[in-house]
């Protein structure tokens, strides 16, 4: 790209630009970096391996994934109708994909609490039929953070499989290829990238959210605490040094999912390229 | 190999080879799975809303909404909104500018910056706030020396919904002002129009849908944003609470119609952001 000296306003719109983003953003975040050196080893160590506050990162990690697989698995389902099949409504439903990013958090948990608490909607039924409960356990967590991490996987599988490009798939039929062969051969490495994204995507979503699952978690400690509320939990007791340990360290975990996101995305542009 | 493979595929128009579509039974029941999925999982959700704020009637509806906490709620989330938004609109375009129409060391670690809020966890959004202003913080003891209150006051809300929807404007506007290139602007330049004449005459039109569409996102964001509010706001009815954290006051008091009135009012902006969504997205396909 040739630039030319022409243009007007660089240096003011860069000045603008810096000073906002670093009041902003920069400035705040660096205070919980800032924080944390006022904190000796064996003290973040201590915060770190108390036993609520590595049950609360089990918590949040073993849900975070299994919504992120569930979200996944029917995220996949959900992309494929949504790009291949035609059928009656579905521009409402694919528009409806994005309610879980317009809806605020809030709203999702006192629903999904209604929903799926012992005497709500679903849960009487799983209740009975099942004696499940959904609502104040562990799968209450999951059933929100799938509602919150759904979109993040349609939406990062649902462009690649638009742009597909199916001379591949005839050429593989021309040469002889069943469809099973067709799909697993051809379709599924091809979507591979594009689905680690999104599952990622969906999980560092998960592993930070809070206004959904307060609400149907029960939030019961070693059980169903997540590790946002132990931050606030922290909070609410003054205890600012524990907090920001645990905050410091779930920064760092989103940041290493961050870059593994980024490399996952290279990835998928390389094989679009290279297509 | 495509060259190969389209003159069969031509010969067959009307009917593909077995091996490029589902069979029937594959079609309806994966659609019947997604359909069932989004119905369980995302109409159900906003039915119940609508339901079970309409529970007690219209009148005790009406009255939840009209009582002066929630109006207090609504008064300070659409004031969040005024003051965010246009605040992130401006740097969303400022920011696009110098990134896009100009070269410099360090534009992609920039660019990188500028997305950070996302990646943080909206608790962590607001202890960063509390960590700033709070009285052990930073500025704590200046600030309560002066008798400015921030945190547990409305500047503190402010500024973590700032954080929040920080990169909204300016990540819808970069990627397109990117593929668009500067030779409009340049044209217009040459010819002599000013700096500002040729943003609102060139760059402007251009960028608009694109513009509205950061806008939206950024709107619903900032009057939805609950974790980050809940930490810096301190949960004082009637003054700093926003409509969603109104949401949560009313449902952790068992007040369940309230919780779910104001939830409609909220959920009613979700489906209003998602339909001028769906309308930008299809102004835009048609571009």
């Amino acid at each position: 790209m040739s630039q030319s000296n022409i243009m007007p306003g660089f240096r003011p719109t860069l000045a603008f630009t810096l000073l906002y983003l670093g009041l902003v953003v920069l400035i705040p975040l660096s205070t919980l970096v800032f924080k944390s050196f006022q904190l000796s080893w064996e003290d973040y160590l201590s915060v770190i391996t108390n036993d609520r506050v590595v049950a609360s990162f089990r918590v949040s990690f073993v849900t975070s994934l299994a919504a992120a697989a569930v979200a996944s698995l029917f995220g996949f389902i959900i992309a494929w109708v949504l790009v291949r099949y035609p059928f009656p409504g579905k521009r409402l439903f694919d528009a409806l994909i994005d309610l879980p990013f317009a809806l605020p958090t809030a709203v999702a948990g006192i629903v999904l609490a209604a929903i799926y608490q012992p005497n709500g909607y679903i849960g009487t039924l799983l209740t009975d039929m099942f004696g499940l409960q959904v609502a104040y356990k562990p799968l209450g967590i999951v059933v929100a953070l799938i509602f919150i991490s759904l979109p993040f996987f349609v939406r990062t599988v649902e462009p690649v499989l638009q742009e597909f490009d199916s001379t591949m798939e005839e050429a593989a039929s021309s040469l002889g290829a069943t469809r099973r062969q067709v799909f697993v051969r051809i379709i599924l490495p091809n979507l591979l990238p594009a689905s680690l994204t999104g599952f990622a995507l969906a999980f560092a979503r998960s592993v930070g959210e809070y206004g959904s699952v307060i609400f149907i978690a029960g939030n019961l400690p070693y059980v169903s605490e997540i590790v946002p509320l132990m931050i606030i939990t922290k909070l609410e007791q003054y205890e600012y040094a524990g907090a920001t340990a645990i905050a410091l360290t779930m920064l760092v975990i989103s940041f290493l999912l961050l870059l593994v996101i980024n490399l996952l995305q290279l990835w998928v542009r390389k094989r679009s390229g290279q297509l | 190999m495509s060259a190969i493979a389209y003159p069969i595929n031509e010969a067959k128009a009307v009917e593909r080879p077995q091996a490029l579509r589902d069979p029937d039974w594959v079609r309806w029941s994966l659609t019947a799975v997604a359909v069932g999925f989004i119905v369980l999982f995302l109409c159900l959700p906003l039915g119940i809303v609508i339901i079970e704020a309409f529970s007690k009637g219209w009148q005790t509806y009406w009255s939840a909404l009209t009582q002066p906490d929630a109006q207090a709620a609504m008064q300070l989330t659409l004031l969040t909104a005024l003051v965010t938004v246009p605040l992130n609109t401006v740097f969303g375009v400022a920011a696009a500018w110098a990134i896009t129409r100009f070269e410099f060391r360090g534009k992609s670690l920039l660019t990188t910056l500028i997305d950070l809020p996302f990646s943080v966890s909206p608790v962590i959004s607001g202890l960063i706030f509390v960590l700033l202003f709070g009285a052990q913080g930073w500025f704590g003891e200046w600030l309560s020396a002066h008798d400015v209150k921030v945190l547990f006051a409305v500047p503190g809300i402010l500024l973590a919904t700032l954080f929040i929807t920080f990169p909204f404007v300016a990540r819808e506007l970069i990627p397109l002002m990117q593929e668009m290139g500067s030779e409009e602007e340049e044209a217009a330049l040459s010819l002599g129009a000013s700096g500002w004449r040729t943003f609102f005459w060139v760059t402007l039109p251009n960028i608009k849908w694109a513009l509205l569409y950061g806008v939206l996102l950024c709107n619903a964001r900032a009057m939805g944003e609950f974790g980050a509010v809940s930490v810096v706001s301190g949960h004082i009815r009637g003054l700093t609470n926003t409509l969603p954290l109104h949401v949560e006051v009313s449902y952790n008091e068992y007040d369940f119609v309230g919780a779910f009135a104001s939830a409609s009012i909220l959920a009613g902006l979700a489906i209003v952001t998602l339909i001028l969504k769906s309308a930008l997205e299809w102004r835009q396909a048609r571009r």
